[in-house]
């Protein structure tokens, strides 16, 4: 269980994620939608101690990230951020060995392999496996990176926009993984996703966000609805129900562009990149 | 859990893999053995005992000399590219050899009495200060441009080493500068580079963290996501290449080009992660400096090039090759 409590997040005066108390169940696969600027990414990474809160505390089964060893919340979550342009030459199998690192700290053993195998075949990777990263399409190393992630085995898996640079099968496909790891595994995992669609017809649970709050959570069904569209998105769509999705019709809808100030925000995140 | 551990690559690549890095390491031997033959000394059967005080007092202790401090520039260039994560940084394009070289001068000029050892711990804390200068420089400067980095590292070094030649020079020290700023192996001899086992020591602490830097290799984010301190592992890495940089400056003085040169070669052949590349950017670093520096003693017989000028002229063409053989743009 992962419970957010006041978490609050700001770069100069502004409040990119505001007050969030947040309480995500053990199991199934939780989707964060919101507009740009909503501050999805940012909570996302401060639940991993990727980024340091301003206020408020996250705990992961009990353990407060900020103050817990991250040899041992290593083991318990993982997260992949969006956008990890690597300029390194690694072979497909070896940073998905990486993954491995919190149980195996560079000396692997069969179950690592194993491990690292299932990863590789989970994502489709296995005949890429020793090809270097920088041979491979932005499709094919995103699927490499979320290979790292599922061999690092942990109850937690966080991943923000892993539908980036797939196309439809291969976003199709990633969530379908996604939602067996939950399902099969009992994994816990929360994605941060655009594509409101995607969210309704494979997660368990929805949250929603604007401006740094959480404003709405449920089902797919109580979120996916032209009320929560409206207010999540200032969007006016229509709803449609299929195969037991509710799915938004967002094409030509009529658009109340949102500000464009909270879009600006996040920016602040990219300091400190050496490249 | 069984605590066996088990090869990452097939078994048929490994075997072959394993060949050619035999070949490699025959190859610097074979390079070492005419480092060892080649001078202006006359080594003969007839008379033993003098060929052999040739070969202990001058010959061995150049040619380890030049295989240790090989090695260890090169690992440098290595460790610092997945620190920074930028294939054109290393000690001479970050300010580290720079400021050791500044270190250095300070400690001759304010007690000239002080033993190498001591002189080499000023010079490695300059660097790890003029290292830690730049690295905090590049956080400050975030970059979407590759080249930067190396460009504010050159003028960081610029900038120490102008101030340097200054001090030197008000000190009458401009001499033992010259000799800190360019390879020159010629006065290298027994009871003169005893220290540059340190490098071998160095060498060994990064075989031993190779998986810690790789992944910081893969960026803070990745660090901390597999459980490690980020912050540690770039402070134990900047550490030890100080320390490598510094001992190779006082004793042999900077080799140009090194730590970019062999790391790039590798990593197209071989890759990035670094314990499997390690072997190889020794055995190639050693490689290099033996034979620049045996072009470099039979060039002008029985005049010697200093190792620092074939280096820079060996070196900057390999570079360049690199640099245009390139198949990805620089962003």
């Amino acid at each position: 269980m992962i419970i957010c409590d006041g978490v609050t997040k700001r770069y100069g005066t502004t409040t990119v994620v505001d007050d969030v108390r947040l309480l995500i169940q053990t199991g199934g696969l939780t989707s964060i939608i919101g507009p740009n600027g909503a501050g999805k990414s940012t909570l996302l990474s401060m639940m991993a101690r990727l980024l340091t809160m301003d206020g408020g505390r996250v705990s992961v089964d009990g353990l407060d990230v900020a103050a817990t060893d991250s040899a041992v919340l290593a083991r318990r979550l993982a997260i992949l951020r969006q956008d990890n342009h690597l300029d390194i030459r690694l072979t497909v199998r070896d940073l998905v060995a990486f993954g491995r690192y919190p149980h195996s700290k560079g000396r692997p053993t069969i179950e690592d392999r194993v491990h690292v195998d299932r990863a590789l075949d989970y994502m489709d990777m296995g005949h890429l496996a020793d090809r270097f990263l920088d041979e491979l399409s932005g499709g094919q190393r995103q699927r490499a990176f979320v290979a790292m992630t599922l061999a690092q085995d942990t109850e937690y898996i966080l991943l923000d926009e892993p539908l980036n640079n797939l196309d439809m099968p291969h976003g199709v496909a990633m969530m379908s993984v996604l939602q067996r790891a939950a399902k099969e595994l009992g994994k816990t995992v929360v994605v941060v996703i655009h594509d409101i669609n995607f969210a309704s017809a494979y997660s368990d649970r929805i949250i929603a966000m604007r401006e740094g709050r959480v404003i709405e959570q449920g089902t797919p069904a109580e979120i996916v609805t032209p009320p929560v569209m409206q207010e999540v998105y200032g969007l006016t769509v229509d709803v449609v129900e299929h195969g037991g999705h509710p799915f938004a019709l967002y094409f030509h809808a009529s658009a109340v562009r949102p500000t464009d100030e909270a879009e600006a925000a996040p920016s602040g995140q990219e300091t400190g990149r050496v490249r | 859990m069984t605590a066996r551990a088990l090869p990452v690559v097939p078994r048929r690549e490994r075997t072959a893999n394993a060949a050619a890095l035999i070949a490699c390491a025959a190859a610097v031997a074979v390079l070492a053995a005419c480092s060892l033959a080649v001078g202006v000394g006359r080594l003969s059967l007839s008379d033993p005992a003098a060929s052999w005080d040739l070969i202990s007092q001058s010959r061995l202790p150049r040619t380890v000399a030049l295989i240790l401090a090989g090695a260890a520039m090169a690992i440098c260039g290595v460790v610092m590219q997945m620190l920074t994560r930028n294939r054109f940084v290393e000690p001479s394009t970050a300010g580290t050899t720079e400021s050791a070289a500044f270190g250095l001068l300070i400690a001759t000029l304010v007690a000239p009495g002080l033993p190498i050892w001591a002189k080499m711990l000023f010079g490695t804390a300059a660097a790890v200060a003029g290292t830690a200068l730049f690295i905090s420089i590049l956080r400050a400067v975030p970059m979407r441009n590759v080249l930067i980095v190396p460009l504010i590292g050159l003028m960081l070094g610029g900038i120490i080493s102008s101030v340097t030649t200054f001090i030197a020079y008000q000190g009458n020290l401009s001499q033992g500068l010259g000799a800190w700023m360019s390879a020159d192996l010629s006065g290298v001899v027994k009871g003169r580079y005893e220290m540059l086992w340190l490098l071998a020591l160095v060498v060994i602490a990064v075989w031993i963290m190779a998986d810690r830097f790789t992944v910081a290799g893969l960026g803070e984010d990745f660090t901390t996501n597999l459980g490690l301190n980020h912050r540690r592992v770039m402070t134990i890495g900047l550490s030890l290449v100080a320390l490598a940089t510094s001992v190779v400056v006082i004793i042999v003085g900077a080799i140009p080009f090194l730590g970019l040169i062999v790391p790039n070669i590798v990593a197209l052949f071989i890759g990035d992660n670094i314990r499997r590349a390690i072997p190889w950017v020794a055995f190639l670093g050693s490689g290099i400096v033996l034979a620049c520096d045996i072009v470099g003693r039979l060039v002008r017989y029985p005049y010697e090039v200093p190792l620092g000028v074939v280096m820079g002229i060996a070196g900057s063409l390999i570079f360049l090759i690199l640099l245009l053989k390139r198949s990805t743009p620089v962003d």
